[in-house]
Formats: structure tokens, C-alpha cells, sequence
């Protein structure tokens, strides 16, 4: 028990402190895989990546490679990558289609769905013996397919996705609905940012579950401009939507946290994307198609947010859905998929492509002072004496709202309130608690489930 | 349609002229990074640049030359962009904000392999030229942080009034999971 009462030590929010240990501790993070990555939902990929029966797209869960794939049914299956034999991989391809995956170790062979369809030699060398059905591919406990969006949890007694998201999802839904205000209709673009930033995960996790204090960060590119209307003059690393709204910073049963805002009950467009007429056109017919289709919902705009433990998405500028995989206690293995309306056109695609290409990522302008900053915080992390004072983690405590203007525990000014509940959370699933505990807090919160 | 056939032109006085011409402009540019001079670097970019690095994905045999890179003009990429683009990651310097190069990186680009695949309207007296090369690119940030790029880059220049400006680079940078934080360098 003494290993429990050491979390509620380490993730203080009476105090509003944070052990630099939990950033970089090897035994804490050796237990992360087993209490965090094991139970949590973890998002795997998207249905545009696998379109047709065989299609296949190898992502990651934890640490470990894990198939999102099609079987010959049309039923989507998240499956280890891992042959029930000897270990070997079965899949080495990033993504392809194939009928079946044959490992290249002993030739075991396994179906898109997980089963094991092929043995060498089966009859003479394991005649009565082999059960066939008891050694497919190790598949997910539950997974969903969220407007294409693919997630997936290991825990079978795991609550389903809806209720694990909570009202987190009206904000998740920001980013995967399209413009327009129309249910989905998302897709991503080919070509998966994925590349190893030395940082804890949780880092970037913290960063997009609402540290909106972070801006310091960007002051580089807020100087020179690099937004969608950067090139008729415009300053900032985005157009500024959201000049006009009310930002709201929520955290959530299950640890999500996000910052949305709220735009202003006539909830006027601000011309944005000035660089291209085109986009600007698109944009705005859009904004005032959402208006008609959702009314006063449309006021409701994205910005960021997390959904544990380590999903980010970024809501409109830029838009993608972000895995921060652990990778050890200092290194994460990070992989994004850029997110755009699927019928939109061309000329805003390629806009949009370019301009996440030049945001986000370890070739993007604005993201690149983040690794920085996450890499010389993740080894600010390990001092002797460093370790002897914990974060400050004070940040407009005790200073919020129980669902006003929006469900869930809200401020209307920047906080850190959601990173607080985000590591309360994550102090729960280290202590083995139950999915009803894990689930109670924030306490006050009652969800208002859909 | 990123892997270039190996050159064809004829080894003769007039492919090595022109192939000394490109080292040179080559080995300028590369020494012009390494010193920082990057507004001098600006001025060797034609207006037209194409500045294109693709991702690179693990895919079966036979598909490699289809789908291991990503597309230009469709896909998400490391790099496809143009000279503003180029020009607001040195004004991004400037700032002396930019974290990731403040203070700023030691580099240190190896151009080698150096081959001419087309030049127009032909070798004698090329106005534009094609050339493929390999880079290393060295690294060194703050105290022990290191990074080599390793790959292979396809560069087209112009003769813009008398002096050769680099027109299109493609950047085929041998790596799936980018082993590097950042891509603060230039290629």
C-alpha cells in the first residue's frame, strides 16, 4: 500500500506541486505500460488508411506494434503485431493490403481478422495437437470507430469509448465532424509524422490538454507570421478566430482536458485564410453552414486538447490527432495524422497540407520550440537536487465553474486545472483503482453523457 | 518517381565543365549554411524554388517505387515548400527567439557523389541543369546533442542573369522514423 500513498505524495493537488520523478523515473515508467497503456482507450489510426477488404496500416499502442486492418468482411480489427509462434513480427510494412500476414520466421500465417489460417507441415507436426482458433493474433479487448476514427483498449472490462470520453466528446468532435457542421466526414492525409522527441510522453500530453501558458514558447513565429493569411502581412502562427470568443479551459472524467472557446451569441465570421480566395470562400460558406445546421451549438470552436492518456488533437489550425508513444522515460515515439474534410477542394487541401507541413512537427516552425522545450524539461527532470523541489502546478487553483458555460470543470481563464485533474487521473490508474474511481473525478462533474 | 535512372549524358570535357560549375555552386551553398551566412543562402534560391522532402515508408517489394515516398502535391511530407516558406525560417532565426536554433546548431553539410542527369538546352551551354548528389549532414546542439541526415538530394539550377540559382531540390533523406528531433538544418 506504501507504493500507493507514494502517488497521491508525488501528484499533490491540495499543495498544486508535481514530482519531477514521475517525468523520468525507469520504474514509474516501467509500470506506466502495465497500468496506464493497458487499460486506457489509445487511438490507432483511421479508416481512410485502410479503405478496402486486406488494406492494412501498422500503428503502435504502448510501446508495442499493433495492425489496423480490414478483413474480407469489411470489419475493421486492431490486432498485435506479434506472431503467436516465436514474436516475430508478422507485418514489417507501414501499410499495404494483403490477404494474409505470413511471418517470415517459421511461416505461421494469419487473416486480416486475426486468425491463424496457415502452418508448415501442420498435419505431421501437429496432428491433434494444435488448436488452431487458440493461437490467432492477439486482438484488442474493444475497439471503436469514432467518424473514423480508430481506438482501441486491451481491457475488457474497460467502460466503452462513449463513456470513457464523456462530454470530452463534443470538443473531440470539433475536430472530427467537418466544417460545415456535418457529422464527420473527415479523413487524413497520406503520410504519418512520426519521429523521436527526447521528452517523457507526458509531456506533450500536458502541453495539449490545455497549457495555453506555454505561448512563450512561440514568440518566434507569432514575430514573422507564418499563419494562413501570413502571406498578405498578418502576424501569428494562425488566423485569429477566436479573437472575439470567450476561451474555456475543461477537465473531464477519465483525465481529458481541453481548451475550446466560445464565440459570441451573433457568433460572426472572421475572415480568415486570406492567402487564398478559394480557401477563404470555403471557409466562410462553411462557417455559415454550421451556423444554419447546429444554431447556437456552432459557437462551440476548437482549439486543443488531450484525451488520455495520450491522444492530442489540435481543433482547426492546424487539425490532426496526435499519439505520444512512450519510448522510455525520456523518449517519446510521436506520430501524427493531419486531419481535412474529405470533399473539400483541392486548392484547400493543398493550402492546409502546406501549412501544417511549415506548423507542426520536427519540421514545423512552431512545434519545433516546443521539442526544445519538452527535451530540456524532460532532463531538468532528473537533478539530485532539482528532485528536491517539486512543480508548480498552482496555476489558477481553486479558481473554476462545474458545467458553465460548458459540461464538465471549467475555467474561463488560463489554468492549469486541467493538467492537475490529467496527472489526479493518471495517479489512479497507478494506483490500480477502480474504472469507477478513475472515472469519479473530477467529483464534482456530473456527465452529462450522449 | 523519386529515384532518378542513373546518368545517361555523355562523359565527355563538356559534362565535366558543367559538373565543376554545379560542385562549385554546390559546395558554395554548403559552405555559405555552415558559416550561418543565411540571408547570402537566400540569394542563391531562385523566386520559383521547390524546396521538397518526402516521408519514407516501409512498403513491399515491388511497391517501393510507388509508394515508399510520399507524393508531392498530395501527401503530408517532411518538407514542400517554396522560397517565402524558406525565407520565414531564417527570418524565424533572426528573431533570436527561435528555440530550437538559439543559441544556434553547429552544422557541418559533406556533399559528395556529385552527377549531372540532364541539362537543357544541352551540356555546352546549359541554362538549366539536373545534378544528384549525396549529403551527410552533421548536427552538434547545445552541449552533447548529435544528428546525422544521411541521404540523397536531386537539384535542378537556373542560370538567372549570368549566375546559376537553385530552382528545385528533392531531399531523400534515408530515414522512416525521423531519428531526430528537429529538421532545423537545411538541406
Amino acid at each position: 500500500m506504501d507504493q500507493y500513498r507514494h502517488f497521491d505524495e508525488l501528484v499533490n493537488l491540495e499543495q498544486g506541486t508535481i514530482a519531477r520523478e514521475i517525468f523520468v523515473d525507469e520504474d514509474i515508467y516501467n509500470q506506466e505500460l502495465e497500468k496506464v497503456f493497458t487499460r486506457a482507450w489509445l487511438f490507432v489510426g483511421h479508416e481512410s488508411q485502410v479503405p478496402e477488404p486486406g488494406d492494412f496500416f501498422t500503428s503502435r499502442m504502448g510501446t508495442e506494434s499493433v495492425i489496423l486492418t480490414r478483413d474480407f468482411e469489411n470489419k475493421i480489427h486492431v490486432l498485435l503485431n506479434n506472431c503467436t509462434h516465436r514474436g516475430m513480427k508478422v507485418c514489417l510494412y507501414d501499410e499495404g493490403n494483403s490477404a494474409t500476414f505470413t511471418c517470415p520466421f517459421h511461416a505461421w500465417s494469419f487473416a486480416p481478422d486475426g486468425k491463424l489460417v496457415g502452418v508448415p507441415h501442420e498435419n505431421e507436426l501437429y496432428s491433434h495437437v494444435l488448436e488452431k482458433d487458440k493461437w490467432a493474433l492477439i486482438e484488442v479487448a474493444k475497439m471503436e470507430n469514432y467518424k473514423g476514427s480508430i481506438w482501441a483498449t486491451w481491457d475488457k472490462t474497460a467502460p466503452d469509448f462513449f463513456t470513457y470520453l464523456g462530454s470530452a466528446k463534443a470538443h473531440l468532435d470539433l475536430a472530427l465532424d467537418s466544417l460545415d457542421g456535418s457529422e464527420g466526414g473527415t479523413e487524413v492525409f497520406g503520410g504519418v509524422h512520426k519521429w523521436i522527441s527526447p521528452c517523457n510522453w507526458k509531456v506533450p500530453a500536458e502541453n495539449f490538454c490545455g497549457d495555453s501558458y506555454h505561448n512563450p514558447s512561440h514568440i518566434s513565429v507569432d514575430m514573422i507570421g507564418i499563419g494562413p493569411s501570413a502571406g498578405q502581412g498578418e502576424k501569428g502562427r494562425r488566423d485569429n478566430e477566436l479573437a472575439d470568443a470567450q476561451h474555456v479551459w475543461v477537465s473531464f472524467p477519465g483525465g481529458h482536458g481541453i481548451h475550446s472557446a466560445l464565440k459570441p451569441e451573433n457568433n460572426a465570421y472572421i475572415e480568415s485564410y486570406k492567402d487564398n480566395p478559394i480557401v477563404e470562400e470555403y471557409y466562410r460558406h462553411c462557417y455559415e453552414e454550421r451556423q444554419k445546421r447546429l444554431g447556437d451549438d456552432a459557437r462551440l470552436v476548437p482549439f486543443v486538447g488531450t484525451i488520455f492518456p495520450n491522444t492530442s488533437y489540435h481543433g482547426r489550425q492546424p487539425r490532426a490527432l496526435c499519439a505520444w508513444h512512450p519510448n522510455g522515460p525520456e523518449s517519446a515515439e510521436i506520430w501524427r495524422f493531419f486531419l481535412v474534410d474529405k470533399g473539400a477542394p483541392k486548392e484547400v487541401k493543398d493550402m492546409l497540407r502546406r501549412y501544417y507541413m511549415r506548423y507542426s512537427g520536427p519540421a514545423g516552425m512552431t512545434e519545433q520550440d516546443d521539442m526544445e522545450n519538452w527535451n530540456y524539461a524532460t532532463a531538468g527532470s532528473r537533478g539530485t537536487i532539482a528532485n528536491r523541489l517539486p512543480y508548480n502546478y498552482q496555476q489558477s487553483q481553486n479558481i473554476h465553474k462545474i458545467n458553465d458555460p460548458v459540461p464538465g470543470l471549467v475555467s474561463t481563464q488560463m489554468t492549469e486545472e486541467n493538467a492537475r485533474q490529467y496527472y489526479k487521473c493518471w495517479s489512479s490508474y497507478m494506483q490500480d483503482k477502480s474504472w469507477d474511481e478513475i472515472m469519479s473525478h473530477p467529483a464534482q462533474v456530473k456527465d452529462e453523457r450522449i | 518517381m523519386n529515384e532518378i535512372k542513373p546518368s545517361k549524358l555523355e562523359r565527355n570535357i563538356d559534362y565535366f565543365t558543367l559538373r565543376q560549375e554545379v560542385e562549385e555552386f554546390l559546395y558554395d551553398e554548403a559552405e555559405t549554411l555552415d558559416q550561418r551566412e543565411f540571408s547570402a543562402w537566400l540569394e542563391m534560391l531562385s523566386e520559383d524554388l521547390t524546396y521538397f522532402m518526402p516521408l519514407r515508408r516501409n512498403v513491399k517489394y515491388g511497391d517501393h517505387a510507388e509508394r515508399e515516398n510520399t507524393r508531392e502535391g498530395e501527401d503530408i511530407s517532411w518538407f514542400e515548400e517554396d522560397k517565402w516558406t524558406l525565407s520565414k525560417r531564417v527570418d524565424q532565426i533572426f528573431t533570436e527567439k527561435h528555440w530550437a536554433e538559439e543559441p544556434l546548431s553547429r552544422v557541418c553539410h559533406m556533399i559528395s557523389n556529385v552527377q549531372l542527369l540532364s541539362a537543357a538546352p544541352n551540356v555546352a551551354s546549359a541554362e538549366e541543369v539536373t545534378s544528384k548528389c549525396r549529403f551527410l549532414i552533421y548536427q552538434n546542439r547545445v552541449e552533447t546533442e548529435s544528428y546525422f541526415f544521411v541521404g540523397k538530394r536531386t537539384d535542378t539550377l537556373r542560370k538567372e542573369a549570368g549566375d546559376w540559382k537553385l530552382l528545385r531540390r528533392e531531399i531523400i533523406l534515408d530515414q522512416n522514423v525521423l531519428l531526430a528531433k528537429n529538421l532545423t538544418v537545411f538541406f
